[in-house]
Protein backbone atom coordinates (compact mmCIF):
# COMPACT_ATOMS: atom_id res chain seq x y z
CA UNK A 1 0.00 0.00 0.00
CA UNK A 2 1.80 3.06 -1.24
CA UNK A 3 0.45 6.50 -0.47
CA UNK A 4 1.95 9.00 -2.90
CA UNK A 5 1.70 12.78 -2.94
CA UNK A 6 2.14 14.48 -6.31
CA UNK A 7 3.22 18.07 -6.89
CA UNK A 8 2.56 19.62 -10.28
CA UNK A 9 3.40 23.10 -11.50
CA UNK A 10 4.72 22.93 -15.04
CA UNK A 11 2.47 25.68 -16.38
CA UNK A 12 -0.14 28.01 -14.90
CA UNK A 13 -1.85 25.33 -12.79
CA UNK A 14 -0.51 24.38 -9.42
CA UNK A 15 -1.76 21.00 -8.25
CA UNK A 16 -1.25 18.78 -5.23
CA UNK A 17 -2.86 15.36 -5.10
CA UNK A 18 -2.69 12.28 -2.91
CA UNK A 19 -3.19 8.83 -4.40
CA UNK A 20 -3.35 5.46 -2.66
CA UNK A 21 -3.15 2.43 -4.96
CA UNK A 22 -4.81 4.16 -7.88
CA UNK A 23 -7.50 5.71 -5.66
CA UNK A 24 -7.49 9.51 -5.56
CA UNK A 25 -7.80 10.73 -1.97
CA UNK A 26 -7.37 14.40 -2.74
CA UNK A 27 -6.63 16.51 -5.79
CA UNK A 28 -6.40 20.24 -5.07
CA UNK A 29 -5.60 22.91 -7.59
CA UNK A 30 -4.97 26.64 -7.98
CA UNK A 31 -4.85 28.31 -11.38
CA UNK A 32 -2.93 31.46 -12.19
CA UNK A 33 -5.33 33.48 -14.31
CA UNK A 34 -4.14 36.45 -16.36
CA UNK A 35 -6.27 39.35 -17.65
CA UNK A 36 -7.87 39.06 -21.14
CA UNK A 37 -5.37 39.65 -23.93
CA UNK A 38 -2.44 38.43 -21.84
CA UNK A 39 -0.73 35.08 -21.45
CA UNK A 40 1.07 33.79 -18.38
CA UNK A 41 4.80 34.46 -18.10
CA UNK A 42 7.32 32.26 -16.28
CA UNK A 43 8.29 34.73 -13.56
CA UNK A 44 4.79 35.67 -12.43
CA UNK A 45 3.60 32.07 -12.72
CA UNK A 46 6.46 30.91 -10.46
CA UNK A 47 5.56 33.64 -7.95
CA UNK A 48 1.99 32.38 -7.95
CA UNK A 49 3.13 28.81 -7.32
CA UNK A 50 5.49 29.83 -4.51
CA UNK A 51 2.73 31.76 -2.81
CA UNK A 52 0.17 28.96 -2.91
CA UNK A 53 2.06 25.70 -2.68
CA UNK A 54 2.33 25.36 1.11
CA UNK A 55 -1.35 26.09 1.83
CA UNK A 56 -2.22 23.73 -1.04
CA UNK A 57 -0.15 20.87 0.42
CA UNK A 58 -1.90 21.40 3.77
CA UNK A 59 -5.27 21.40 2.03
CA UNK A 60 -4.46 18.19 0.14
CA UNK A 61 -3.43 16.48 3.40
CA UNK A 62 -6.60 17.69 5.15
CA UNK A 63 -8.93 16.54 2.37
CA UNK A 64 -7.22 13.14 2.35
CA UNK A 65 -7.37 13.11 6.20
CA UNK A 66 -3.68 12.38 6.42
CA UNK A 67 -0.57 13.50 8.24
CA UNK A 68 2.86 13.84 6.64
CA UNK A 69 3.98 10.58 8.24
CA UNK A 70 1.20 8.70 6.38
CA UNK A 71 2.80 9.61 3.06
CA UNK A 72 5.20 7.02 1.59
CA UNK A 73 6.40 8.77 -1.54
CA UNK A 74 6.92 12.31 -2.85
CA UNK A 75 6.39 12.77 -6.60
CA UNK A 76 7.00 15.96 -8.53
CA UNK A 77 6.97 17.07 -12.16
CA UNK A 78 10.45 16.91 -13.59
CA UNK A 79 9.35 18.27 -16.98
CA UNK A 80 8.46 19.25 -19.64
CA UNK A 81 7.26 22.73 -18.80
CA UNK A 82 8.28 26.28 -18.05
CA UNK A 83 11.55 26.48 -16.15
CA UNK A 84 10.75 28.87 -13.32
CA UNK A 85 7.40 27.31 -12.30
CA UNK A 86 8.92 23.81 -12.45
CA UNK A 87 11.81 24.86 -10.22
CA UNK A 88 9.54 26.53 -7.67
CA UNK A 89 7.65 23.25 -7.20
CA UNK A 90 10.69 20.96 -7.38
CA UNK A 91 12.35 22.90 -4.56
CA UNK A 92 9.33 22.30 -2.32
CA UNK A 93 9.24 18.61 -3.28
CA UNK A 94 12.91 18.19 -2.37
CA UNK A 95 12.40 20.05 0.89
CA UNK A 96 9.46 17.99 2.12
CA UNK A 97 11.22 14.79 1.02
CA UNK A 98 14.05 15.69 3.40
CA UNK A 99 11.83 17.07 6.16
CA UNK A 100 9.56 14.03 6.16
CA UNK A 101 12.42 11.68 5.27
CA UNK A 102 10.62 10.08 2.30
CA UNK A 103 11.79 8.84 -1.10
CA UNK A 104 11.33 11.22 -4.02
CA UNK A 105 10.46 10.45 -7.65
CA UNK A 106 10.67 12.83 -10.65
CA UNK A 107 7.83 12.30 -13.12
CA UNK A 108 7.40 13.13 -16.81
CA UNK A 109 4.33 15.33 -17.05
CA UNK A 110 3.03 13.68 -20.25
CA UNK A 111 3.36 10.20 -18.75
CA UNK A 112 1.39 11.51 -15.77
CA UNK A 113 -1.51 12.44 -18.04
CA UNK A 114 -1.46 9.07 -19.78
CA UNK A 115 -1.26 6.99 -16.59
CA UNK A 116 -3.99 8.98 -14.86
CA UNK A 117 -6.20 8.50 -17.91
CA UNK A 118 -5.54 4.78 -17.93
CA UNK A 119 -6.22 4.50 -14.21
CA UNK A 120 -9.48 6.46 -14.31
CA UNK A 121 -10.96 4.94 -17.48
CA UNK A 122 -9.47 1.45 -17.00
CA UNK A 123 -8.57 1.23 -20.66
CA UNK A 124 -5.78 -1.18 -21.41
CA UNK A 125 -3.72 -0.24 -24.44
CA UNK A 126 -5.15 2.84 -26.11
CA UNK A 127 -3.89 5.16 -28.80
CA UNK A 128 -3.48 8.38 -26.83
CA UNK A 129 -4.25 11.86 -28.06
CA UNK A 130 -2.51 14.24 -25.69
CA UNK A 131 -3.61 17.80 -26.31
CA UNK A 132 -2.82 20.74 -24.06
CA UNK A 133 -1.37 24.23 -24.04
CA UNK A 134 2.14 22.97 -24.63
CA UNK A 135 1.70 19.55 -26.20
CA UNK A 136 -0.03 17.95 -29.13
CA UNK A 137 0.96 14.32 -29.54
CA UNK A 138 -0.53 11.10 -30.84
CA UNK A 139 1.03 8.37 -28.72
CA UNK A 140 0.96 4.58 -28.73
CA UNK A 141 2.76 2.13 -26.51
CA UNK A 142 5.37 -0.23 -27.97
CA UNK A 143 8.44 -1.99 -26.55
CA UNK A 144 8.60 -0.24 -23.17
CA UNK A 145 8.11 3.27 -24.44
CA UNK A 146 5.26 5.58 -25.18
CA UNK A 147 6.10 6.24 -28.82
CA UNK A 148 5.12 9.49 -30.44
CA UNK A 149 3.45 8.71 -33.77
CA UNK A 150 2.34 12.17 -34.63
CA UNK A 151 2.79 15.57 -33.13
CA UNK A 152 2.61 19.23 -33.96
CA UNK A 153 5.51 20.46 -35.99
CA UNK A 154 5.14 23.97 -34.59
CA UNK A 155 2.82 25.23 -31.81
CA UNK A 156 0.53 23.13 -29.62
CA UNK A 157 -3.20 23.15 -30.24
CA UNK A 158 -3.91 24.65 -26.80
CA UNK A 159 -1.42 27.39 -27.51
CA UNK A 160 -3.19 28.09 -30.80
CA UNK A 161 -6.53 28.36 -28.95
CA UNK A 162 -5.05 30.52 -26.16
CA UNK A 163 -3.47 32.92 -28.59
CA UNK A 164 -6.64 33.11 -30.63
CA UNK A 165 -8.53 33.99 -27.44
CA UNK A 166 -6.05 36.81 -26.83
CA UNK A 167 -6.57 38.08 -30.39
CA UNK A 168 -10.31 38.41 -29.95
CA UNK A 169 -10.01 39.42 -26.29
CA UNK A 170 -11.81 36.50 -24.70
CA UNK A 171 -11.45 36.05 -20.95
CA UNK A 172 -8.81 33.69 -19.49
CA UNK A 173 -11.18 32.83 -16.64
CA UNK A 174 -11.65 29.90 -16.04
CA UNK A 175 -9.63 29.14 -19.17
CA UNK A 176 -9.44 30.55 -22.70
CA UNK A 177 -10.30 27.14 -24.17
CA UNK A 178 -13.49 26.91 -22.14
CA UNK A 179 -14.62 30.34 -23.26
CA UNK A 180 -13.90 29.51 -26.90
CA UNK A 181 -15.93 26.32 -26.49
CA UNK A 182 -18.91 28.21 -25.07
CA UNK A 183 -18.75 30.91 -27.74
CA UNK A 184 -18.44 28.29 -30.49
CA UNK A 185 -21.82 26.86 -29.47
CA UNK A 186 -23.38 30.07 -30.80
CA UNK A 187 -21.29 30.13 -33.99
CA UNK A 188 -22.90 29.09 -37.26
CA UNK A 189 -20.84 30.25 -40.18
CA UNK A 190 -17.72 28.30 -41.15
CA UNK A 191 -14.74 30.39 -42.23
CA UNK A 192 -12.41 28.34 -44.43
CA UNK A 193 -9.08 28.04 -42.59
CA UNK A 194 -5.81 26.33 -43.55
CA UNK A 195 -6.08 22.61 -42.88
CA UNK A 196 -2.60 21.32 -42.36
CA UNK A 197 -2.12 17.59 -41.88
CA UNK A 198 1.26 16.15 -42.79
CA UNK A 199 1.05 12.39 -42.42
CA UNK A 200 0.39 11.90 -38.73
CA UNK A 201 1.78 15.33 -37.91
CA UNK A 202 -0.14 18.59 -37.74
CA UNK A 203 0.68 22.26 -37.95
CA UNK A 204 -1.28 25.10 -36.33
CA UNK A 205 0.82 28.22 -36.71
CA UNK A 206 -0.54 28.91 -40.22
CA UNK A 207 -4.11 28.98 -38.91
CA UNK A 208 -3.20 31.57 -36.33
CA UNK A 209 -1.46 33.88 -38.80
CA UNK A 210 -4.38 33.43 -41.18
CA UNK A 211 -6.83 34.58 -38.51
CA UNK A 212 -4.54 37.42 -37.48
CA UNK A 213 -4.55 38.68 -41.06
CA UNK A 214 -8.04 37.88 -42.29
CA UNK A 215 -10.05 37.63 -39.09
CA UNK A 216 -9.97 41.21 -37.93
CA UNK A 217 -11.28 42.77 -41.17
CA UNK A 218 -14.01 40.12 -41.28
CA UNK A 219 -15.04 40.95 -37.72
CA UNK A 220 -15.01 44.67 -38.43
CA UNK A 221 -17.14 44.35 -41.56
CA UNK A 222 -19.60 42.24 -39.56
CA UNK A 223 -19.35 39.38 -42.03
CA UNK A 224 -18.34 37.01 -39.24
CA UNK A 225 -18.89 37.24 -35.49
CA UNK A 226 -16.39 36.25 -32.81
CA UNK A 227 -18.63 33.22 -32.17
CA UNK A 228 -18.35 32.21 -35.85
CA UNK A 229 -14.57 32.42 -35.66
CA UNK A 230 -14.50 30.32 -32.47
CA UNK A 231 -16.74 27.78 -34.19
CA UNK A 232 -14.60 27.71 -37.36
CA UNK A 233 -11.39 27.39 -35.40
CA UNK A 234 -12.69 24.51 -33.30
CA UNK A 235 -14.18 22.63 -36.25
CA UNK A 236 -10.93 22.92 -38.20
CA UNK A 237 -8.31 22.15 -35.58
CA UNK A 238 -10.31 19.34 -33.98
CA UNK A 239 -10.94 17.73 -37.39
CA UNK A 240 -7.17 17.75 -37.89
CA UNK A 241 -6.61 16.10 -34.51
CA UNK A 242 -9.27 13.45 -35.03
CA UNK A 243 -7.92 12.70 -38.48
CA UNK A 244 -4.34 12.19 -37.32
CA UNK A 245 -5.56 10.02 -34.45
CA UNK A 246 -7.47 7.93 -36.97
CA UNK A 247 -4.35 7.63 -39.11
CA UNK A 248 -2.39 6.39 -36.10
CA UNK A 249 -5.16 3.88 -35.28
CA UNK A 250 -5.13 2.55 -38.83
CA UNK A 251 -1.36 2.34 -38.77
CA UNK A 252 -1.10 0.51 -35.43
CA UNK A 253 -4.33 -1.48 -35.73
CA UNK A 254 -5.61 -0.15 -32.41
CA UNK A 255 -9.31 0.10 -31.42
CA UNK A 256 -9.17 2.27 -28.30
CA UNK A 257 -8.55 5.98 -27.99
CA UNK A 258 -7.75 7.84 -24.80
CA UNK A 259 -8.06 11.62 -24.70
CA UNK A 260 -5.87 13.46 -22.20
CA UNK A 261 -4.58 16.96 -21.56
CA UNK A 262 -6.34 20.26 -20.95
CA UNK A 263 -7.86 20.55 -24.43
CA UNK A 264 -9.32 17.04 -24.01
CA UNK A 265 -12.00 18.54 -21.71
CA UNK A 266 -13.56 20.11 -24.76
CA UNK A 267 -16.90 18.39 -25.29
CA UNK A 268 -16.92 19.08 -29.02
CA UNK A 269 -13.55 17.36 -29.44
CA UNK A 270 -14.82 14.42 -27.39
CA UNK A 271 -17.93 14.21 -29.59
CA UNK A 272 -15.96 14.28 -32.82
CA UNK A 273 -13.54 11.67 -31.56
CA UNK A 274 -16.40 9.44 -30.39
CA UNK A 275 -18.02 9.70 -33.82
CA UNK A 276 -14.83 8.69 -35.61
CA UNK A 277 -14.11 5.83 -33.24
CA UNK A 278 -17.68 4.56 -33.48
CA UNK A 279 -17.37 4.28 -37.26
CA UNK A 280 -14.30 2.14 -36.77
CA UNK A 281 -16.03 -0.04 -34.19
CA UNK A 282 -13.80 1.07 -31.34
CA UNK A 283 -14.15 2.79 -27.98
CA UNK A 284 -13.14 6.27 -26.89
CA UNK A 285 -12.15 7.06 -23.32
CA UNK A 286 -12.09 10.54 -21.89
CA UNK A 287 -11.87 11.98 -18.40
CA UNK A 288 -13.40 15.15 -17.02
CA UNK A 289 -11.71 18.42 -16.10
CA UNK A 290 -10.53 17.11 -12.70
CA UNK A 291 -8.06 14.82 -14.44
CA UNK A 292 -7.72 16.30 -17.95
CA UNK A 293 -6.39 19.59 -16.70
CA UNK A 294 -2.97 19.48 -15.06
CA UNK A 295 -3.28 18.13 -11.53
CA UNK A 296 -1.23 16.68 -8.73
CA UNK A 297 -2.93 13.27 -8.57
CA UNK A 298 -1.67 12.31 -12.01
CA UNK A 299 1.92 12.97 -10.95
CA UNK A 300 1.38 10.89 -7.81
CA UNK A 301 -0.16 8.08 -9.86
CA UNK A 302 2.65 7.90 -12.44
CA UNK A 303 5.30 8.28 -9.73
CA UNK A 304 3.76 5.49 -7.66
CA UNK A 305 3.72 3.14 -10.67
CA UNK A 306 7.35 3.90 -11.42
CA UNK A 307 8.40 3.42 -7.79
CA UNK A 308 6.42 0.19 -7.43
CA UNK A 309 8.04 -1.34 -10.51
CA UNK A 310 11.66 -0.38 -9.83
CA UNK A 311 11.67 0.03 -6.05
CA UNK A 312 14.11 2.88 -6.59
CA UNK A 313 13.56 6.56 -5.92
CA UNK A 314 15.10 9.10 -8.29
CA UNK A 315 18.76 9.54 -7.17
CA UNK A 316 19.06 12.76 -5.16
CA UNK A 317 21.45 14.45 -7.60
CA UNK A 318 19.00 13.79 -10.43
CA UNK A 319 16.04 15.47 -8.77
CA UNK A 320 16.39 18.48 -11.02
CA UNK A 321 13.98 19.69 -13.68
CA UNK A 322 14.07 19.44 -17.47
CA UNK A 323 12.13 21.89 -19.59
CA UNK A 324 12.30 19.66 -22.63
CA UNK A 325 11.67 16.19 -21.30
CA UNK A 326 10.24 14.07 -24.11
CA UNK A 327 7.51 11.48 -23.61
CA UNK A 328 9.50 8.83 -25.49
CA UNK A 329 12.62 9.26 -23.33
CA UNK A 330 11.04 7.54 -20.35
CA UNK A 331 11.53 3.80 -20.05
CA UNK A 332 8.19 2.34 -19.03
CA UNK A 333 9.02 -0.28 -16.43
CA UNK A 334 5.50 -0.80 -15.10
CA UNK A 335 3.77 -2.24 -18.19
CA UNK B 1 -21.55 4.27 -53.14
CA UNK B 2 -23.27 0.99 -54.02
CA UNK B 3 -20.88 -1.45 -55.54
CA UNK B 4 -21.67 -4.60 -57.54
CA UNK B 5 -21.90 -7.74 -55.44
CA UNK B 6 -18.47 -9.05 -56.32
CA UNK B 7 -16.82 -6.03 -54.67
CA UNK B 8 -15.49 -6.88 -51.24
CA UNK B 9 -14.56 -4.46 -48.49
CA UNK B 10 -10.87 -5.08 -47.91
CA UNK B 11 -10.27 -2.68 -45.05
CA UNK B 12 -11.16 0.68 -43.64
CA UNK B 13 -8.14 2.93 -43.75
CA UNK B 14 -7.92 6.28 -42.04
CA UNK B 15 -9.27 8.19 -45.01
CA UNK B 16 -11.11 5.76 -47.17
CA UNK B 17 -12.77 2.39 -47.44
CA UNK B 18 -10.83 0.03 -49.68
CA UNK B 19 -12.75 -2.43 -51.86
CA UNK B 20 -11.52 -5.15 -54.18
CA UNK B 21 -13.33 -6.04 -57.38
CA UNK B 22 -13.13 -6.08 -61.16
CA UNK B 23 -13.52 -3.14 -63.50
CA UNK B 24 -13.79 -3.72 -67.26
CA UNK B 25 -12.31 -7.16 -66.75
CA UNK B 26 -9.35 -6.06 -64.69
CA UNK B 27 -8.74 -6.61 -60.99
CA UNK B 28 -9.05 -3.27 -59.22
CA UNK B 29 -8.81 -1.68 -55.84
CA UNK B 30 -11.41 0.98 -55.18
CA UNK B 31 -10.72 3.74 -52.74
CA UNK B 32 -13.89 5.36 -51.48
CA UNK B 33 -13.46 8.58 -49.55
CA UNK B 34 -16.66 8.19 -47.58
CA UNK B 35 -18.16 11.05 -45.68
CA UNK B 36 -16.57 11.68 -42.31
CA UNK B 37 -19.49 12.47 -40.06
CA UNK B 38 -17.29 14.00 -37.37
CA UNK B 39 -16.28 16.78 -39.75
CA UNK B 40 -18.36 19.80 -40.64
CA UNK B 41 -20.05 18.93 -43.98
CA UNK B 42 -18.53 21.90 -45.86
CA UNK B 43 -15.07 21.18 -44.51
CA UNK B 44 -15.48 17.49 -45.31
CA UNK B 45 -16.55 18.18 -48.88
CA UNK B 46 -13.61 20.53 -49.49
CA UNK B 47 -11.07 18.17 -48.00
CA UNK B 48 -12.33 15.03 -49.78
CA UNK B 49 -12.42 16.80 -53.12
CA UNK B 50 -8.96 18.27 -52.69
CA UNK B 51 -7.50 14.94 -51.73
CA UNK B 52 -9.17 13.06 -54.57
CA UNK B 53 -7.67 15.53 -57.00
CA UNK B 54 -4.29 15.50 -55.25
CA UNK B 55 -4.23 11.72 -55.38
CA UNK B 56 -4.93 11.49 -59.12
CA UNK B 57 -2.39 14.19 -59.88
CA UNK B 58 0.21 12.75 -57.53
CA UNK B 59 -0.01 9.29 -59.08
CA UNK B 60 0.36 10.67 -62.61
CA UNK B 61 3.34 12.77 -61.66
CA UNK B 62 4.91 9.91 -59.75
CA UNK B 63 4.63 7.55 -62.71
CA UNK B 64 5.97 10.22 -65.04
CA UNK B 65 9.02 10.45 -62.78
CA UNK B 66 9.63 6.75 -63.26
CA UNK B 67 8.51 5.62 -59.81
CA UNK B 68 6.07 2.70 -59.82
CA UNK B 69 2.57 3.58 -58.60
CA UNK B 70 -0.81 1.98 -59.29
CA UNK B 71 -2.48 3.11 -62.52
CA UNK B 72 -5.65 5.18 -62.20
CA UNK B 73 -8.49 3.58 -64.21
CA UNK B 74 -11.37 5.81 -63.29
CA UNK B 75 -12.28 8.64 -60.92
CA UNK B 76 -15.82 9.44 -59.85
CA UNK B 77 -15.87 12.91 -58.31
CA UNK B 78 -19.47 12.60 -57.10
CA UNK B 79 -18.98 9.53 -54.95
CA UNK B 80 -15.28 10.37 -54.35
CA UNK B 81 -14.30 6.94 -55.62
CA UNK B 82 -11.08 6.08 -57.34
CA UNK B 83 -10.55 2.88 -59.29
CA UNK B 84 -6.92 1.81 -59.15
CA UNK B 85 -4.80 -0.98 -60.57
CA UNK B 86 -4.43 -3.76 -58.03
CA UNK B 87 -0.83 -4.25 -56.90
CA UNK B 88 -0.40 -7.71 -55.48
CA UNK B 89 2.34 -7.05 -52.98
CA UNK B 90 3.11 -6.65 -49.28
CA UNK B 91 3.58 -3.37 -47.48
CA UNK B 92 7.11 -2.63 -46.37
CA UNK B 93 5.75 -2.29 -42.85
CA UNK B 94 4.80 -5.97 -42.83
CA UNK B 95 7.98 -7.01 -44.61
CA UNK B 96 10.18 -5.13 -42.13
CA UNK B 97 8.30 -6.52 -39.16
CA UNK B 98 8.74 -10.10 -40.30
CA UNK B 99 12.29 -9.72 -41.63
CA UNK B 100 13.53 -7.89 -38.53
CA UNK B 101 12.19 -10.68 -36.32
CA UNK B 102 14.63 -13.09 -37.93
CA UNK B 103 18.38 -12.95 -37.46
CA UNK B 104 19.56 -14.64 -40.64
CA UNK B 105 22.07 -12.51 -42.55
CA UNK B 106 20.08 -12.93 -45.77
CA UNK B 107 16.98 -11.38 -44.21
CA UNK B 108 18.93 -8.48 -42.76
CA UNK B 109 20.49 -7.88 -46.15
CA UNK B 110 17.02 -7.85 -47.63
CA UNK B 111 15.99 -5.21 -45.06
CA UNK B 112 18.91 -3.04 -46.13
CA UNK B 113 17.95 -3.41 -49.75
CA UNK B 114 14.34 -2.49 -49.11
CA UNK B 115 15.32 0.55 -47.01
CA UNK B 116 17.62 1.67 -49.79
CA UNK B 117 14.74 1.34 -52.27
CA UNK B 118 12.54 3.56 -50.05
CA UNK B 119 15.24 6.22 -50.12
CA UNK B 120 15.56 5.95 -53.88
CA UNK B 121 11.82 6.29 -54.41
CA UNK B 122 11.59 9.36 -52.18
CA UNK B 123 14.70 10.87 -53.79
CA UNK B 124 13.25 10.44 -57.25
CA UNK B 125 9.91 12.05 -56.47
CA UNK B 126 11.60 14.92 -54.63
CA UNK B 127 13.91 15.45 -57.58
CA UNK B 128 10.70 15.93 -59.58
CA UNK B 129 9.31 18.28 -56.88
CA UNK B 130 6.55 15.89 -55.85
CA UNK B 131 5.82 15.90 -52.10
CA UNK B 132 4.04 12.77 -50.91
CA UNK B 133 2.76 14.17 -47.63
CA UNK B 134 2.18 10.88 -45.82
CA UNK B 135 5.31 8.78 -46.05
CA UNK B 136 5.09 5.74 -43.77
CA UNK B 137 6.27 2.18 -44.30
CA UNK B 138 2.59 1.23 -44.83
CA UNK B 139 2.56 3.31 -48.00
CA UNK B 140 5.28 1.40 -49.82
CA UNK B 141 4.37 -1.86 -51.54
CA UNK B 142 6.87 -4.42 -52.72
CA UNK B 143 5.87 -6.37 -55.81
CA UNK B 144 8.52 -8.45 -57.54
CA UNK B 145 11.64 -6.34 -57.61
CA UNK B 146 9.81 -3.04 -57.62
CA UNK B 147 8.88 -0.75 -54.76
CA UNK B 148 5.55 0.96 -55.37
CA UNK B 149 4.44 4.17 -53.73
CA UNK B 150 0.74 4.50 -52.85
CA UNK B 151 -1.68 6.88 -51.07
CA UNK B 152 -1.13 10.27 -52.63
CA UNK B 153 -4.10 12.01 -50.99
CA UNK B 154 -1.86 14.48 -49.16
CA UNK B 155 0.55 14.99 -52.04
CA UNK B 156 1.47 18.34 -53.50
CA UNK B 157 3.99 19.89 -55.81
CA UNK B 158 6.69 22.12 -54.38
CA UNK B 159 10.25 23.07 -55.16
CA UNK B 160 10.96 24.27 -51.61
CA UNK B 161 13.58 22.33 -49.63
CA UNK B 162 11.45 23.02 -46.54
CA UNK B 163 8.52 20.96 -47.89
CA UNK B 164 10.79 18.13 -48.93
CA UNK B 165 12.46 18.19 -45.52
CA UNK B 166 9.09 17.96 -43.74
CA UNK B 167 8.22 15.02 -46.00
CA UNK B 168 11.38 13.26 -44.84
CA UNK B 169 10.67 14.21 -41.23
CA UNK B 170 7.23 12.60 -41.39
CA UNK B 171 8.86 9.42 -42.70
CA UNK B 172 11.50 9.43 -39.99
CA UNK B 173 8.90 9.89 -37.24
CA UNK B 174 6.81 7.06 -38.64
CA UNK B 175 9.85 4.84 -38.93
CA UNK B 176 11.13 5.24 -35.37
CA UNK B 177 7.68 4.79 -33.89
CA UNK B 178 6.74 1.78 -36.05
CA UNK B 179 10.09 -0.01 -36.10
CA UNK B 180 11.78 1.00 -32.83
CA UNK B 181 15.50 0.53 -32.54
CA UNK B 182 16.28 0.40 -36.25
CA UNK B 183 18.63 3.31 -36.74
CA UNK B 184 20.20 1.34 -39.60
CA UNK B 185 17.03 1.63 -41.64
CA UNK B 186 17.18 5.39 -41.62
CA UNK B 187 20.86 5.45 -42.64
CA UNK B 188 20.04 3.24 -45.61
CA UNK B 189 17.08 5.37 -46.59
CA UNK B 190 19.22 8.49 -46.55
CA UNK B 191 21.87 6.73 -48.62
CA UNK B 192 19.25 5.84 -51.23
CA UNK B 193 17.86 9.34 -51.10
CA UNK B 194 21.21 11.03 -51.76
CA UNK B 195 21.96 8.54 -54.52
CA UNK B 196 18.80 9.19 -56.51
CA UNK B 197 18.52 12.93 -55.81
CA UNK B 198 21.99 14.09 -56.74
CA UNK B 199 21.11 17.70 -57.46
CA UNK B 200 19.39 18.81 -54.28
CA UNK B 201 19.54 16.21 -51.53
CA UNK B 202 22.24 18.13 -49.66
CA UNK B 203 20.15 21.24 -49.33
CA UNK B 204 17.11 19.23 -48.26
CA UNK B 205 19.09 17.30 -45.66
CA UNK B 206 20.38 20.53 -44.15
CA UNK B 207 16.84 21.81 -43.93
CA UNK B 208 15.80 18.46 -42.49
CA UNK B 209 18.08 19.03 -39.49
CA UNK B 210 16.33 22.34 -38.88
CA UNK B 211 12.89 20.74 -39.06
CA UNK B 212 14.04 18.00 -36.70
CA UNK B 213 15.24 20.56 -34.19
CA UNK B 214 11.93 22.38 -34.37
CA UNK B 215 9.90 19.27 -33.68
CA UNK B 216 12.01 17.39 -31.19
CA UNK B 217 13.62 20.01 -29.07
CA UNK B 218 10.76 22.42 -29.30
CA UNK B 219 9.94 23.88 -25.91
CA UNK B 220 7.27 21.71 -24.38
CA UNK B 221 5.05 23.35 -21.84
CA UNK B 222 1.80 22.25 -20.28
Amino acid sequence: MVVAIGLEGSANKLGVGIVKDGEVLSNCRRTYITPPGEGFLPKETAQHHRKHILPLIKEALEVAKMEPQDIDLICYTKGPGMGAPLVSVAVVARTIAQLWNKPIVGVNHCIGHIEMGRAITKCDNPTVLYVSGGNTQVIAYACNRYRIFGETIDIAVGNCLDRFARLVNLSNDPSPGYNIEQAALKGKKLLPLPYSVKGMDVSFSGILSHIEEKGRPLLKSGEYTVEDLCFSLQETVFAMLVETTERAMAHTGSQEVLLVGGVACNVRLQEMMAQMVKERGGIVYATDERYCIDNGAMIAQAGALLYASTGQPTPWDETYIRQRYRTDEVEVTWR
Amino acid sequence: MDFPQDYKLLKQGAEAKIYKGTFLGRPVVVKERFRKTYRHPDLDETISKERLKAEARGILRCKALGVPAPAVYYVDPDTKCMFLEEIDGSTLKDLFTSLLASSSPDDLNQVKLLALSIGEVVGKIHAGHLIHGDLTTSNFLRHGFKTYLIDFGLSSVSTLPEDKAVDLYVLERALVSTHPGCDDLWTQILAGYSKSYTGGSKEVLNKFKEVQARGRKRTMVG
